[in-house]
């Protein structure tokens, strides 16, 4: 059994790294985007704890989403893979049972969405999400289809690269994050507003899944490696401790 | 240079976007496919305390409800104890304090029931006043906004809340008290969020 971090207090968050509030390209982040700045607040224990997932919570097939809307003996329609990785915090240490969720369009970039409207057909084999825990060593896995493009309502002709949404927990309630997974070489990630929120390429790339040769499965499907940074806590040594722990 | 420090880089934010609830809330986009939804019973029903509803709106720049949005509640239960395995304190079998609330796609009005949670201690040995931790999501909100949900009736506790005494604009300490009122023999909270411009929300970096 490994015991659950003790909690402590999270590296500032680097708000320089993130996107910021307002994008002028992203044109919905216009008035979506607080004005005033943030207050920034010293971790307590709001911040600290978060929910705790269990095996009870989920369900074994709940991360092949090649299976778990499918009807029996069908498959989607689409380019078989496996996304896979490792959820580390900023200490690189691994974040062991920790919740990850994922959804997607279809291979024609399709939403199961009641108000997605797109042309590219729905498919009767696809729901497209799926959830997991990270094991010990905080690695998790996934088998899908890779995502269509689609067009989007921003600009006349902006069209999302193919992506796949990814929401994590963590140990903490600071450690919330949603964000999304791009492929490798996908020519519309350098042209895209929501991608361009980020400042730093070098976060961007950080959103870019590799392609993984060694995890493919010859004959049948490939594999595509995401790992997945949430913030770090700060060592209690040397310093006043919070009440309660 | 130096020697290199070796932590990592937390992986950058993006946007929810609007088709968010068919990862998080799969029922609310149309269809149904795991056993459980996770997140719909906030305090489960062992849950001592006062039982209560919170509803509200979240409001853009312009004043429209923002009607794809997504909150989650995080939560202690009424003796102020987090369901977390090192907070210190037992909660109540069941309870988890945490929520996933979801809008009428129509109206953009939210809504779930909880108790009313007690004060967890704070940093210093100082005691927080009651309330919801709220982290929301959009299509249009690249990060996630944090911000907390206080109780009208707390007047006291609230007045020496470490954090809402953090916030230098007392006019602003406003737009985190949830007005408290009674429909058909229950307990309401309402706790609307102005994302920005006139009575704009406090929203924290934590």
């Amino acid at each position: 059994m490994t015991t659950p971090p003790k909690p402590s207090e999270f590296y500032q968050r680097d708000r320089r790294w993130h996107p910021p509030a307002l994008s002028q390209d992203y044109k919905t982040s216009v008035t979506r985007s607080p004005r005033l700045p943030l207050i920034s607040l010293e971790n307590t224990a709001s911040e600290i704890t978060g929910p705790v997932f269990g095996h009870n919570d989920i369900n074994p097939g709940d991360n092949d989403l090649l299976s778990n809307f499918a009807k029996t003996g069908e498959s989607p329609i689409g380019e078989r893979i496996i996304v896979h990785g490792r959820v580390l915090d900023e200490n690189a240490q691994a974040v062991p049972k920790t919740l990850v969720e994922i959804w997607q369009a279809n291979a024609s970039g399709r939403y199961r969405h009641k108000k997605d409207t797109y042309l590219g057909a729905l498919d009767p084999n696809f729901g497209g999400c799926g959830r997991t825990l990270t094991d010990e060593d905080g690695y998790y896995f996934f088998r899908t289809v890779k995502p269509g493009a689609y067009p989007w309502r921003n600009w006349v002709n902006d069209w999302r690269p193919a992506h796949i949404h990814v929401s994590v927990f963590g140990s903490g309630f600071a450690q919330r994050l949603i964000t999304q997974l791009y492929f490798e070489g996908d020519p519309l990630i350098a042209r895209c507003p929501i991608v361009n929120t980020i400042p730093d390429p070098k976060a961007v790339d950080m959103l870019i899944a590799r392609i993984d040769m060694n995890a493919t499965i010859p004959l049948d499907t490939i594999a595509y490696r995401f790992d997945i940074v949430l913030r770090g806590r700060r060592s209690t040594l040397f310093e006043n401790r919070l009440e309660g722990n | 240079m130096g020697q290199k420090l070796d932590y990592l880089k937390e992986t950058p934010s993006q946007t929810a976007g609007p088709y968010v609830h068919i990862g998080l809330a799969p029922g609310a986009a149309g269809f149904e496919i795991y056993e459980q939804e996770l997140g719909w019973d906030i305090a489960g029903p062992n849950a001592r305390g006062e039982r209560i509803r919170v509803e509200g709106v979240v409001l853009d720049g312009t004043g429209s409800p923002v009607k794809d949005v997504l909150l989650e509640a995080w939560q202690a239960n009424a003796e102020g104890v987090y369901a977390h395995p090192e907070h210190g304190g037992e909660v109540e079998d069941g309870f988890r304090g945490w929520g996933r609330v979801i809008t009428d796609f129509e109206s953009g009005e939210w809504g779930f029931d909880t108790v009313k949670p007690g004060p967890a201690m704070g940093r210093n040995g100082q005691r927080m006043a009651p309330h919801i931790n709220l982290w929301i999501v959009a299509r249009g909100i690249n990060v996630g906004l944090n911000t907390r949900l206080y109780f009208e009736d707390e007047a006291e506790a609230n007045a020496t809340d470490p954090v809402i005494n953090l916030i230098e604009w007392e006019s602003r300490r406003q737009t985190l008290i949830a007005r408290r009122s009674e429909r058909d023999g229950q307990t309401v909270y309402r706790f609307d969020i102005r994302l920005q411009g006139d009575g704009e929300t406090v929203f924290f970096d934590i």
